[in-house]
Parts: structure tokens; sequence; C-alpha cells
């Protein structure tokens, strides 16, 4: 190869490399907005909650806004529709960070629906901050730098349910769980947590995802006449449930727990069904009575939205951009590795009472509460859940950052 | 296995009769729909839905379920009398596959429909107030509410006998399903007998969805999974034959009911491994003509 040929090559190198040089900063002058991704799965069965989280992350928007933003710099929330579907998801977040240059990724409201996208998001070193659950998110090999977890674990919150029905209501018990990640992690929890106080598994039983029958199992349940019945599902899977287990009497022997009540699910499947059952949640808008960051947050929702409250997993779509504009706001920039620097360790009280990001995992240390479905005396449409208790934020509540093979 | 008591094997028999009751419903109006008109009603499941989401429209304007269940069967089976008239009907005549094609369609439509109006997230439906609660059989406490089912499982059953072998209309409709060429010649009008068979089809799928909705709420997909096990109801029973359906839909129910006391995790598959059971045994079903597909 001659020397001329070389200089042609590398001049004309030289002038390609300095147009795509100058067009970030053209990009960038353009576009000072600061983009939040932020996944969803708008359509499929979650599709009432997921319209809800993106209420109340417009929410968190809106705010860091109207507070002046990043020096003038507004963020923006870009809302993609995943489809429940892990595939699409991972198309839509790598369309948000190759086509839309979003800085940051909110979202998902599924287990393997956010490791999909966490997955995407860290080979291209994009902070990703997940809102729904998942044991798997903070621990390797998936969890990585850029890896943050607003929502709760499966751990955390069976460990709460499971240490207050236990002690309240008995040690004999029977799992019910939908077999995938949700129902799998959640009855793990639900054993290390009963493991030390010394329950009795009559048995442990698996129906699939999406069951609508579950009679056959229930005069079986019954026979067993266990102190708890532990329901290890979600959404419709759950209303169906307890339903027909409230039919064949059940709750007249047998306490049932949830791990999560979905406030959404309640209003969805009435008083009538839900009466009794117990379960944990990541929030519910009745704290607002003596939680003064939940009665900011809910006023600012109702304003916005007829009045209406905002749902459990909504106000997580909140909280998970609002962690992002603070890191943002504490780092004074948008770079990825300042803003993960600045919300690791951050301690923050934004929705629910004092919380605080783990530095080791990047879970988001928080109170669990422990929920109990009402039918009578409620003051309003929205009153549907009655708080008995409130597991405070522990960092002995998770699983230890050693546990999920962090060094 | 511990604990397991006659009480038990006796109450999972009921819970698997009722169960086997929607299938008995559901499969009927297929084999039906089958025997007669040779139409294999992909639909089914939607129309299922449909009569569970026109029982919430009609409590909602003032209804009780005890009118809904006259009022739902007669609302769907007329729109399985327009689909009928409008839609099927152009393709008698022309081979199996074209109305499986047409009403596999259909089903997409109408639950995209209900869709539309109802949203996606699915609605609930309370038991009627009558039928709350577990009542003692004698050997333990079972749903009232699935009791009520399966007896209105057996009241159906009898109109459909009576109406069928005790009546003119059921005797044409016998006649022109052995033979609609000698029929017509009679001077019988059969395009009327199908669509008459095609509403009474349609009708009782409605029936069963709107009894399955207190049971498990009503959602755009719940005629989705059913239709499989429809199915094999039908399949096992033989294609196009009442008795069949009957038999077959309670055995089926029985089967899930036994087999997830036993083994839990195999009551889905159960359904299926019967199916290829029989048809190994029997291809034709239990009470299936042989030849009928072909």
């Amino acid at each position: 190869m001659s020397h001329a040929m070389t200089a042609q090559i590398s001049r004309r190198t030289l002038l390609a490399a300095s147009s795509v040089l100058a067009m970030p900063a053209i990009v960038r002058a353009q576009d000072s907005t600061i983009k939040i991704g932020f996944p969803v799965p708008l359509t499929g069965p979650y599709g009432t909650e997921a319209k809800d989280q993106v209420a109340c992350a417009q929410i968190a928007i809106a705010e860091f806004n109207e507070a002046g933003g990043l020096g003038g710099r507004k963020a923006e929330l870009l809302v993609r529709d995943d489809k429940l579907d892990p595939g699409e998801a991972a198309t839509r977040t790598l369309e948000l960070i190759e086509n839309d240059r979003v800085s940051f990724i909110a979202g998902s409201l599924s287990a393997s629906v956010q490791l999909a996208i966490n997955n995407v998001a860290k080979q291209r070193g994009i902070l990703f901050n997940s809102i729904s659950q998942s044991d798997q998110i903070v621990a390797l090999p998936d969890w990585s730098k850029t890896t943050f977890h607003e929502a709760m674990t499966p751990y955390l919150t069976a460990g709460a349910v499971g240490r207050y029905a236990f002690k309240n209501f008995g040690k004999k018990v029977v799992f019910l769980r939908a077999d995938y990640a949700y129902g799998n992690e959640m009855i793990d929890g639900f054993k290390a947590a009963g493991a030390p106080m010394g329950i009795e598994v009559l048995a442990d039983l698996r129906h699939p995802l999406g069951t609508t029958d579950y009679s056959t199992l229930l005069p079986r349940i019954q026979s067993l006449k266990p102190d708890i019945l532990v329901l290890a599902n979600f959404g419709r899977d759950q209303q169906i449930s307890i339903k027909q287990a409230t039919d064949f009497g059940l709750k007249k022997t047998t306490k049932i727990v949830a791990p999560i009540l979905l406030y959404t699910s309640r209003l969805a499947a009435g008083a009538q069904a839900f009466e009794g059952v117990i379960g944990g949640t990541s929030y519910y808008w009745g704290i607002e009575a003596n939680t003064p960051s939940a009665k900011a947050f809910n006023d600012k929702y109702r304003k916005a939205n007829e009045n209406r409250v905002p749902s459990d997993y909504g106000a997580l779509g909140y909280a998970g951009v609002r962690s992002i504009l603070a890191g943002v706001t504490r780092a004074g920039s948008t770079d990825t590795a300042k803003v993960v620097a600045a919300m690791e360790g951050l301690k923050y009280d934004s929705y629910k009472g004092a919380q605080e990001i783990r530095s080791c995992d990047h879970q988001s240390v928080q109170s669990v509460f422990i929920i109990e479905s009402k039918s009578k005396d409620m003051a309003n449409q929205y009153d549907v859940f009655n708080v008995l208790a409130t597991d405070a934020a522990n960092a002995e509540n998770l699983r230890s950052c050693k546990d999920e093979g962090h060094a | 296995m511990e604990g397991l008591s006659l009480d038990l094997v006796v109450l999972q028999l009921f819970t698997g009769l009722a169960l086997g009751a929607i299938y008995v419903l559901l499969a009927l109006g297929m084999s039906l729909l089958f025997g007669m008109l040779t139409v294999v009603n992909f639909a089914h499941g939607a129309f299922y839905m449909l009569g569970a989401y026109v029982g919430i429209m009609l409590l909602g304007v003032g209804f009780n379920f005890w009118l809904c269940l006259l009022f739902v069967p007669l609302v769907v089976g007329s729109v399985g009398l327009l689909c009928e008239r409008f839609l099927i009907r152009r393709l008698y005549g022309r081979g199996i596959d074209y109305p499986l094609l047409l009403t596999f369609g259909l089903s997409y439509i109408m639950v995209e429909c209900v869709r539309i109006v109802f949203g996606t997230t699915g609605l609930q439906f309370d038991t009627p107030d009558a039928l709350v609660g577990a009542t003692d059989i004698g050997i333990g406490y079972f749903p009232t509410y699935r009791l009520f089912v399966i007896a209105v499982t057996f009241v159906v059953l009898g109109l459909l006998w009576l109406f069928l072998e005790r009546t003119p209309y059921g005797l044409i409709i016998r006649a022109g399903a052995r033979d609609p060429q000698i029929v017509r010649i009679l001077g019988i009008d059969v395009a009327r007998v199908w669509l008459v068979v095609f509403g009474i089809g349609t009708g009782l799928a409605a029936l069963a969805g709107l009894l399955a909705a207190p049971l498990q709420g009503a959602s755009p997909e719940m005629g989705n999974s059913i239709l499989a096990e429809a199915f094999v109801v039908t399949v096992v029973g033989g294609m196009g034959s009442l008795v069949g359906a009957v038999i077959a839909g309670l055995l089926v129910g029985v089967v899930v009911a036994m087999t997830s006391l036993l083994a839990p995790e195999m009551a889905q598959v159960s359904i299926f491994a019967l199916m290829a059971v029989v048809l190994l045994i029997r291809p034709q079903g239990f009470f299936g003509r042989a030849g009928l597909m072909s």
C-alpha cells in the first residue's frame, strides 16, 4: 500500500470523523432536554397499572421542571409500550437508546421484562431504574453498576408478610404458587422468613400462569386444615383464586395471605371476594394520614387525575423517575457515572417515608405495609384497605449483598 | 398419599362434575353445530365470552341474575343467528375448512370488539346473593353456586332432549342432520332449520359463559383456553354426538379433578392424555360416526 493512498484515506477519514464529532454537539445544542425512556406494558393484562405508572411518572417530571430543572434543562418522559413481552421490551429499549438518545431508563412491570430491559441498558451503559419486583435483578449476574431497583424485592415483601402472618395466624401453612419467577421467588421469601419461626409446610402446590379454575385443588387444601393459605399469584390469577377459595368456605378455618395485594385488583374484584385477605404492598394512599410525603404526592396526583388516588405500582412510576432526577440534581450532571455515584447511598423520602439506595446492589431499602382488605366502614370508594402494620425500612430484611453475589 | 379419605374423594368427584358441567354446555353446542351443519365453530369460545359480557350488560341495566339466565342465551343466540344468516350460510357445501377459517376470524373480531367496549382488564361478576357461600352436602362443604351450575346443566340437558326427541321441530332438525336432501324434497326449508340450530348452539355457549362468570369473572380472553378444552371434550365424545358430549364433558371434569388430587402438576396434561388414549382406542371418539370428518 502506497503512502499516497494512506494519506488519502486518512484525509477522508479525518473529514468523516470531524463531521461525526461535530454532530453530537449539534444534537446536544438542540436537544438540551433530559430524556427518560419509560417502557411499560400499556396493552395487556397489566394495562391499568401501567397507565397509572405513566400518570405518576409525569408528576415526577413536572415537579423537576417546575423546580427549574437542571440549570434550566427540562426533563421529558418518553413512554413506550413493551406489551409485557421481553422481546418487545428489548427492542423498544434499544430504540429509546439508539434513536431517541435517552439518558436514562425507568419502568417495566414484570420480572422477566425488567431483566430484558436491564440487559440492553447495561450493554449500552445506560442507567436503568426498575419499578417492578425481582430478586434476580439486584443479584449477579444480572446486576450491573448501572442497574437500580426502586421496587421491593420478593424476598423483602414475602419476608415482611410472612413474619406478620406466621406470628399472628399460625404456623401450619399451605403454599399455592403461580409457577413462574414471581411465584417462585415469593415462596422462597416466605420459606426463608418462616424457617426460623418453625412453620410447618403442609403442601406446596403449583398452578400454571393464567389458571381460571382452582376448584380441583381446594377440597384437598381444605382437608389439610391449614392456619394459613399463601396465594403467590398475581392479577387475574389472584382475583380468581381468592374468589374461589372464598366460595369453598376456606375462610372459615384458614387465613388467606397474598404476598402483594394489588390496589387495582381489589378495585376490580370487589369487596366480597377479598374480604379479610391480608397481604403486603409497597404503597397504599391511606398512609397519608401520618406520612407527609404521601399526602403531598397524593394531592398532586388528585389534582392531575380528577381526584382519584394513585395505585401501588403506579406510585412506583413516580418514585422510579424521581430517584433518577434526584440523582441528576445531586450530581449536577446527566453523565451516567456521576449520576450513579450520586444515587448510591441516596437518602430520600419521595412518597412513603424514609428510603435509601443501598450502595452495594442499588436496591432501595424501604418499608413494607401489611394491609387487610376491608368490606365495611369504607369512607369512600378508594378506601379499600386497612394498614395493619408497617415493616420499617431496614437493610437487615433484604438478602445480603454477599448472598446476591456482590463482592 | 396421607389424608386421602373417602369423603375427600367424593367431594373431589363433585368438583369434577361442576367443572364438567361447563364443558358439557360448551361441547353440546359445538357438537350440535358440527353434527348438523358440519361447521367446526372456532368462534364458540368467543360466544362463551360474549355470554358473560352480555350478562354484565344486562345486570347493569337492572336485570337480575335469574332473568339473565333466560335473556343472555336469547341475546347471544340472536347474534349467532345473524352470523349464520349473513356469513356462514354462504359457505355451506364448500368443505369443512371454509366455515372453520371464517369462525376463527370471527372470534378475533368479537374478542377485539369486547376489548374496545369493556376494556382489556376484565370485570368482576359477583355470585348472586342467594347462591353465595358453601352448602353442607353431608361429606363436607361445597360451594352452593357450583351445585347450582350442575343443576342448571341437567335442566338444560332435559329441555334439549325433550325439544329434539319429543317435538316436531326436533324431528325436523334430526332429519335434517341425517339427510338434508330428502328433508328439502319433503318441502321443508332446511336453511331455516340450520339457522335455528346455530342460534341454539351459540345460545348454549353463552349460557356456559354466563354460568362461568361468577366463578372466574369475565375477561375478553376467557373463551380462548376453554375452547381448546371444549374441543377435546367434543373429540373424545365423538364429533357430532350429543350423548358423547355429555358423557365426555363430565368425564373430562372428573379426570381433571382426580388427577389434581393425586398429582396436581399433571392436571392440565391429563385432559390431553385422556384424549390421546381415547383416540388410540377409538379414533371416532365414544359415540362418533367413523368417517364423518372425511
